[in-house]
Formats: structure tokens, C-alpha cells, sequence
């Protein structure tokens, strides 16, 4: 990754985000970085007070309903520093499936008459046939993609279990593809389940195995969401404002020499609380 | 116990669904009045959920904090993804979307976005539209669930985030949206509709010990009045009782 890059962000909110390839991402330092995202969390904060991001792409930015709105988030696009370009959910997911399809535009019914149209200049084509309005929303190439998924094969063919999210529509709009996995299987596992690949390999720059990859986040009945790693983080920005991401940064991302050490913060015994929740819920 | 606000509005708001509909619903209160609803009397109410979501069981006292969270898609009939989820309302399949918002105006539509005129200088930035956007303009009717203030109420938005009637009239249509629209607001004090001509919010009935100069006082504009201003049921207690069995730890029921 360079310096300015577009850098796409595959899950949704606090679900299957790459949050070791978010880690690494801000351990070297990139900047004047554009990030896209159907829905932002803390990994976006993180890239935020780093001074990675000058912009982000999204429909929507804060952890969730519990934790109010994001006063990270705030704090930077109220004062200017970072720029946020916001699209609906579906427009955003759209702009990735034109690439995915490799068309310059997909013609939508969705923010017509909105003030989001302006926010981007969206323009509006008239349908050659019927002469009636739609929104042209343009297609998005990334230049680089981030990825977390269930399972892999050495070529990088990718399954994910449970809700899809937007990641094999920003596989294939991207450039370059890194994708970390929860577990590498043989070819022949794959193989046997070729109808669960939702990316091939030959979309993949790099495959990382990662086991708990998305932590603090959830990975789809590998291991839930840990919601008071968030109401601590939360409260401690409440209590000290950015000076606590800072300090959240020096701990979680740039303390922790490998992603063993990184997990050992959380501890085996959080871990296992997070995998047995996991799947209980999806059980 | 008294009704708190979230549990009228989730009483209110389920009472607004047929059976045999899908309904897209964001967590909180309207995931709660979907889930009532289907209990009662739509026990063939589908409900959608923008993480990619179809159908799922939402268990008592397991209420989902997000919409891309395993509570929220647990033993869903079908798991699509995100955008294809949208696009089952931009074919016209869903019936309902409720949608809250920091600001409504007389025609409906709602601000998620920024507070202030310069949307690149806002003075305040709000999280955004998820997918409220795309419920307003994609789904064939849209009911607004929110806590009746003067501050939410006002003439114009800040902002158009989600599309209900634009200026009114016939400007949905002119600005290309096919169909939908927002047929109910649902507050604390009342039940708003819109004029049929020009598509202002009209007050169509008050809850019970609501005066209409309350109405008047909390809202940023003229208040309308249907010709007869009815008065609605209040929740009943099995309405109630079955509404609290779901959220036992009150973290959205107030």
C-alpha cells in the first residue's frame, strides 16, 4: 500500500473487519489514506486520530445503538480534517458491484431527489427506452481491497460463512487484494464445496492465515463481538476525549509485537467466552 | 408501571402492520414493533434487515444491537448480502420500512446527515443513512417511528438524507422515485398522514391526554388537521406484557 491510496474495507460495521490488516495498515504509517466502507466502526476511528485517513466513503459512521454517535467521527469531520463523502448503503454497495461487473455506472432508483445526489455529484441518466429519471451511480475501483474471511486454500480461493456482506463485489473491484482467513484448508476441502467460494483465488494478491483476524469484532459463528472491549474503549473517550484513542493506539496496535501478543491483551479466556456466544447464536 | 415513550411507539408502530408483508426494520423500536407485530397478528410477516438479512427469528431478551450482528441474522431464511438485500426493495418487494431521524419536515423527509446549512462544514455531523436512504426511496410504504419534539420537528431539514414527499405535490414522482413514500408518522403525541393533494403532514389522531395545543407547541410548523382527529387505542397490557417479555434487560424500552 502507498501513500494515498484508495483504500477499500471489507465487513460491515463490527462484522468480519480485517482488523489485523487494519493494524498493520497503521503500524506503517500510510497516510493521506481515502477509505471506503458501506458501514464505519472503530477501525475508521483508529485510522482517524492516526492521521491516516483525509477521507472516508461510507453510509454511515459510529460503533452502534449502545454506544451513541461516534465522537471520533465528530471531532474530525466537524474540524475539517477528515472529509466525509457519504452515499446510501445501496448506492455504496452498487458503486462496487459496477466495478465488480465492469461498467462505469449502475443505473438506480435510490437517492433520486435526496440531498446525497449533491454530496458527490451523482448525476442522473435518462432511461433511452422509457425516458424516466434514474441515478447513475458511478463504479468504485480501490486500489487496494482488505478482506477477512472463514476459510481459504493456498490460491487464495475464499469462503465466507453466514452474511456476505459486500466483499465479493469489493474483491473484484479492486486493484490489489489482501486478504487475511480464520483457517487455510486443503485445495480438496474447497474443492468439495465449490459453491461456498465466493471469491477465486485469482482475484487475490495475498492470503494471510489469521486466526481471529477480526478481533474486537465479530466473525460470523467463529466468535462474537466483544461489546465491552467497546464500552470500555468508549468510555475512556468519553472520560479523556482523543488523548484515550491515542493511548488505545500505543496499547492495541503499535504495543504488541505479533498478533499472538495482540490477543494475549484480550486474553484466552475472552477468546473462548467470545467463541462459545458465537456459537450458541448461530446454533 | 407507566408506558415509557419507546414502548408507545413499538406498540403504535406494530399495529401499523398487515400479516402476509415484509417490513425492513432497523434495531431498536422498530425491530420491536415488527417482532410484536408478528406475535400478534402477522405471524406471516417477514421481516428484513439491512446487514443482509431475511426472515430471521428474533428471540426475547436476544434483541440485536446492530443490523450486521448475529442476533440479527439468527436462523434467518436467507443470508443474500447487503446489496442484494436492497435490491429486493428496489424490485418493489418490500412492503413497510420504518425509519426514525434526528430532523422531519411537513413533507416527511428526514435528516441522518448534518445539522447546519454547509454539508461540508456541517456544525454538527450526524452518523449518516445507513440504509435510510434506500428505505425511503425503495419501499412501498414508509412509517416514521419517532419521540414527538419541537427541535425534531421543523419546516424545512437541515438536509434531504431519505426522501419522503421532497416539496411536496407530485415532486417524488418528478424526481424519478416510482413508487413509496411516507405514508405514517408515528410519535409520541400522535398520528400524522399527508394531505392526498399537496402531500403536507396532517395530524389524524392524538393518544389519549393529548391536547392538539401540545401537538402545536412541539411541532416547528403549521399543524394540519385532518377533518375528524381521532383518538388511539392505548397499548393494552397484553400488548405491553408481550412487549417487555422481548426486552427484559429494558435496553430499548426505556
Amino acid at each position: 500500500m502507498r501513500d494515498g491510496d484508495h483504500v477499500a474495507i471489507g465487513g460491515c460495521l463490527f462484522s468480519r473487519t480485517p482488523m489485523a490488516l487494519v493494524r498493520e495498515l497503521l503500524r506503517a504509517r500510510r497516510t493521506r489514506l481515502t477509505l471506503s466502507r458501506n458501514l464505519m466502526c472503530t477501525e475508521g476511528e483508529l485510522m482517524m486520530v492516526a492521521g491516516a485517513v483525509e477521507r472516508v466513503v461510507t453510509a454511515w459512521m459510529s460503533i452502534g445503538l449502545p454506544w451513541g454517535v461516534s465522537r471520533v467521527m465528530r471531532h474530525h469531520v466537524e474540524s475539517g480534517a477528515v472529509a466525509l463523502e457519504e452515499w446510501s448503503h445501496l448506492a455504496l454497495g452498487l458503486r462496487f458491484r459496477a466495478a465488480a461487473m465492469g461498467v462505469p455506472f449502475l443505473p438506480t432508483l435510490t437517492m433520486l431527489g435526496s440531498d446525497l445526489m449533491a454530496v458527490a455529484g451523482t448525476k442522473t441518466v435518462q432511461d433511452p427506452y422509457t425516458g424516466e429519471t434514474l441515478a447513475a451511480v458511478p463504479a468504485l475501483f480501490p486500489d487496494v481491497a482488505l478482506l477477512h474471511v472463514h476459510r481459504a486454500d493456498r490460491f487464495g480461493n475464499c469462503q465466507i460463512d453466514g452474511y456476505p456482506h459486500m466483499d465479493a463485489d469489493v474483491a473484484r473491484a479492486a486493484h490489489t487484494v489482501l486478504v487475511t482467513t480464520e483457517t487455510l484448508v486443503p485445495e480438496e476441502e474447497i474443492r468439495g464445496h465449490g459453491d461456498r467460494t465466493v471469491i477465486p483465488g485469482f482475484l487475490v494478491d495475498a492470503l494471510v492465515l489469521t486466526p481471529f483476524g477480526a478481533v474486537p469484532h465479530e466473525c460470523y459463528g467463529l466468535y462474537e463481538a466483544d461489546f465491552d472491549h467497546f464500552a470500555e474503549y468508549t468510555a475512556a473517550i468519553d472520560r479523556d476525549g482523543m488523548a484515550a484513542v491515542r493511548a488505545y493506539l500505543a496499547r492495541y496496535v503499535d504495543g504488541p509485537p505479533t498478533h499472538a501478543d495482540y490477543l494475549a491483551l484480550f486474553g484466552g479466556e475472552r477468546l473462548a467466552l467470545q467463541q462459545a456466544r458465537a456459537r450458541e447464536l448461530t446454533g | 408501571m407507566s408506558v415509557t415513550p419507546a414502548e408507545l411507539l413499538a406498540v403504535m408502530g406494530s399495529r401499523q402492520l398487515r400479516d402476509d408483508t415484509t417490513v425492513f426494520a432497523g434495531v431498536g423500536v422498530p425491530l420491536l414493533a415488527a417482532v410484536l407485530a408478528q406475535q400478534r397478528h402477522a405471524p406471516r410477516l417477514t421481516m428484513v434487515i439491512e446487514g443482509g438479512i431475511v426472515g430471521p427469528r428474533i428471540e426475547p431478551g436476544r434483541l440485536p444491537v446492530s443490523t450486521n450482528e448475529m442476533r440479527a441474522g439468527r436462523r434467518a431464511q436467507m443470508l443474500p448480502g447487503i446489496t442484494d438485500t436492497f435490491l429486493l426493495a428496489q424490485r418493489g418487494f418490500l412492503d413497510y420500512g420504518f425509519m426514525g431521524g434526528a430532523q422531519i419536515d411537513r413533507h416527511g423527509n428526514v435528516n441522518t446527515s448534518v445539522v447546519g446549512p454547509d454539508y461540508w462544514n456541517p456544525k454538527v455531523r450526524l452518523p449518516g443513512t445507513g440504509g435510510a436512504n434506500d428505505i425511503a426511496s425503495l419501499c412501498r410504504e414508509v412509517i416514521i417511528l419517532t419521540p414527538h419534539e419541537r427541535r425534531r420537528f421543523v419546516d424545512r431539514v437541515d438536509f434531504v438524507t431519505s426522501p419522503a414527499w421532497l416539496d411536496g405535490g407530485d415532486h417524488r414522482r418528478r424526481a424519478g422515485l416510482l413508487f413509496g413514500g411516507v405514508s405514517r408518522v408515528v410519535t409520541t403525541l400522535g398520528v400524522f398522514g399527508f394531505r392526498p393533494d399537496d402531500r403536507r403532514m396532517r395530524l389524524e389522531a392524538v393518544h389519549p391526554g393529548v391536547t392538539r395545543e401540545q401537538v402545536r407547541a412541539e411541532t416547528g410548523f403549521e399543524v394540519l388537521e385532518a377533518a375528524e382527529v381521532a383518538v388511539t387505542e392505548p397499548p393494552t397490557a397484553e400488548e405491553l406484557s408481550q412487549l417487555r417479555a422481548l426486552d427484559p434487560e429494558r435496553r430499548f424500552l426505556g
